[in-house]
């Protein structure tokens, strides 16, 4: 019989072969079903556009009722949560800058008087716009308020004060970012996120393939130790991740002249913390996996998270709360936090001290993982 | 002299256990100081996971014993430092050339002079003039040549091989024997497994392992005579209709085809001797020939086998 024809006995056995496999690979079958529900709750329920409930401070020297009808109405426009008040104006931008809070508005003293006098009170609403698609909506939302909250106070006499430009004026003061340049906000995000795609792929290879290609037998069977073996394929990776860091600096600054206000040492020396969390992670995927498919998938996975859910790409405080979670417990969102930091409000290390010690901690997890990992494969 | 001195692995009731099977099933076994000890038994027997124990890769579950001396469970460490293992697949760098790979064992294990102790490695095994070629490149031979080269580089006292020549070509087989012989009688230790038979008859003394059990062990005349295995040919025609009948009888424990001839054999000659007194016409031609070690090996597993079941 001639073998040039199609036949179907051989594409079945083809396509029961593939089922078969595809049945035996169980991160590829994990990763077939786990992707998809993922992106579905990631985009689906944690990403929100629109931020809401965003801290902030008021600064009022105007305990009047005016006031504190418009403070209530911020508040239930939803855009806003007060987490309480500052004395000073110092106060209020180290709230700021830490980015405990991302707006301020202050409210003048003779707030009221003006108002009653129909001469416009300016009410000042700094905001932190390093990321301006997270303060972009509630700035919106504000400018609409102002126009009618006062309405229902504004009765009888005082209804001429509604209307034409509205009783009151509002400025916004955009710190750090006051062009709300998108750039501003991604380019020093890209480090962390190039830091995370690349540090974990390539460490989490690298034991892997050891064991694929059969060389981790005879590695093990030499004097060296655990501890010499991950920190001697850390290192090398190490200047892997500063040679990225230099790049996105030089194409921060020259191509996209985003500014960079705070101590360029700092942040190389926080990246150290960030590059070496990355590594750990990749080298506990590393023992975890099979094979060098397998880590990469995994690597995939710890990826897809550190780009939607860090505040990267979408705006922290517009996730719900469990969603924050997940992203309080990625390195990726506290470095994405101190980078910015550290290059659009000029942090020092006092500010970013909120951010590192949850690095810190996450280094020291993912390398006791792996190192525990690394001793149980040797038996 | 003590123990430690006369014998390079001295163990005794060696156990690994991986979940509820046991692999390696209470093993006695020592090999002196200058031997070439041959460790035969089919796949799966539990060679290469002895090995590893006695290397220091994995812990034993159960027994005791010393390798050069150190303890098999607590001096791990010392016992990596002096061993060579050579992996039965080619475990060296692909993307590494030659020289780069030695030079990586080298640095591993501290060799002091490392480029003079490269260079004589190289020139030792006749890999000068190719020191610069990645390892990926080599044929089978050449990997194997490198892998002796690169366990080798510290000076070991014992080396463990498993199964170094499987898919060597015979010349370079008996090279890589030729050279054997020669680091043994310079006073190095060597533990081969294999399940090749003329690799088997150019060891000093042996050692069968099937199903983790060790069946049997000394010189290859020990071996053989402590089978007591008795083996006759047939040839003539029809073979296959005269194996069928001979396999349902008792006392025939087995019957193999090697080519134009049969293999008969058994371990009680009497009863073997009658069964075929019982087939024999003169078509065939029988003779009676001392039990080669396959022979032996083969009678040896069914037996286990057996017991396993």
């Amino acid at each position: 019989m001639s073998n040039r024809r199609f036949t179907f006995h051989r594409l079945w056995a083809i396509v029961l072969k593939e089922f078969i496999q595809m049945k035996r690979d169980r991160v590829t079958f994990a990763m077939m079903v786990g992707i998809p529900l993922m992106q579905l709750m990631l985009f689906g329920f944690a990403i929100n556009a629109d931020p809401k409930h965003l801290p902030a401070v008021v600064r009022s020297a105007d305990q009047g009722p005016f006031a504190r009808t418009f403070v209530s109405a911020l508040q239930h426009s939803d855009y806003f949560r007060f987490v309480g008040e500052a004395d000073t104006e110092a106060a209020a931008h180290d709230l700021l800058r830490e980015g405990t809070v991302q707006f301020v508005i202050n409210i003048p003293a003779d707030f009221s008087r003006q108002l009653l006098r129909g001469e416009r009170p300016v009410i000042l609403l700094e905001a932190d716009a390093t990321d301006p698609a997270a303060s972009g909506p509630a700035l919106a939302a504000v400018r609409a308020l102002a126009d009618t909250v006062l309405n229902r106070d504004l009765t009888g006499p005082l209804a001429r004060l509604r209307g034409r430009a509205g009783p009151v004026e509002f400025r916004v003061h955009a710190h750090y970012n006051p062009e709300n340049i998108t750039q501003y906000n991604i380019v020093p995000g890209l480090m962390g996120v190039v830091l995370t795609m690349t540090m974990v792929i390539i460490t989490g290879l690298a034991i892997t393939r050891e064991r694929e290609r059969g060389t981790m037998e005879n590695l093990l069977a030499t004097p060296v130790r655990p501890f010499e073996v991950m920190v001697g394929k850390i290192l090398p990776y190490i200047v892997v991740g500063y040679i990225q860091v230099t790049l996105i600096l030089l194409a921060a600054h020259f191509i996209f002249e985003v500014p960079m206000i705070g101590s360029l040492p700092l942040l190389y020396a926080v990246a150290l913390l960030f590059i070496g969390a990355n590594l750990a992670v990749g080298i506990t995927f590393s023992t975890l996996a099979k094979n060098q498919l397998q880590a990469v998938q995994m690597a995939f996975f710890f990826f897809l998270p550190s780009v939607l859910l860090t505040g990267f790409m979408f705006p922290f405080r517009g996730m719900p709360e469990w969603a924050q979670w997940v992203g309080t417990c990625l390195p990726n969102t506290h470095f994405l936090r101190i980078v910015r930091g550290i290059l659009l409000k000029g942090n020092g290390l006092a500010e970013i001290a909120p951010e590192l010690w949850p690095l810190l901690l996450f280094v020291v997890v993912a390398m006791s993982v792996g190192v525990k990992r690394y001793r149980q494969t040797l038996d | 002299m003590t123990a430690a001195e006369i014998f390079a692995i001295d163990v005794a009731g060696v156990t690994k256990r991986f979940g509820d099977k046991t692999v390696v099933n209470a093993i006695d076994l020592q090999v002196r100081r200058g031997e070439i000890y041959g460790f035969l038994g089919p796949n799966g027997s539990g060679k290469t996971t002895f090995i590893r124990m006695l290397c220091g890769l994995l812990t034993p579950d159960g027994g005791t014993g010393t390798c050069l001396g150190y303890d098999l469970r607590t001096q791990q460490a010392d016992i990596k430092k002096h061993v060579g293992y050579m992996t039965q697949k080619f475990s060296y760098y692909e993307d590494l050339s030659i020289r780069e790979n030695l030079d990586f064992i080298a640095r591993i294990y501290g060799v002091p002079d490392r480029a003079d102790a490269v260079q004589r490695s190289l020139r030792r095994l006749g890999l000068e003039n190719r020191s610069a070629q990645l390892a990926g490149q080599l044929s089978g031979g050449w990997k194997q040549r490198l892998a002796l080269a690169a366990c080798l580089i510290h000076s070991p006292q014992l080396l463990l091989l498993d199964e170094p020549t499987a898919g060597v070509d015979p010349k370079a087989r008996r090279e890589f024997w030729d050279e054997i012989h020669q680091l043994a009688a310079d006073g190095l230790t060597v533990l081969i497994t294999t399940h090749y038979m003329d690799a088997a008859e150019r060891c000093h003394r042996l050692a069968y392992l099937a199903y983790g059990n060790l069946l049997t062990r000394g010189s290859l005349a020990d071996v053989l005579a402590a089978a007591q295995l008795t083996t006759w040919t047939v040839t003539g025609p029809d073979l296959r209709q005269l194996a069928r009948e001979l396999r349902g009888h008792p006392g025939v424990e087995q019957v193999v085809a090697f080519g134009n001839t049969l293999h008969v054999s058994g371990r009680d000659a009497t009863r073997l001797d009658a069964v075929i007194a019982a087939v024999r016409t003169p078509r065939h031609q029988w003779a009676r020939i001392p039990s080669s070690l396959e022979d032996v090996f083969i009678s040896l597993m069914e037996t286990a086998e057996d017991n396993f079941k």
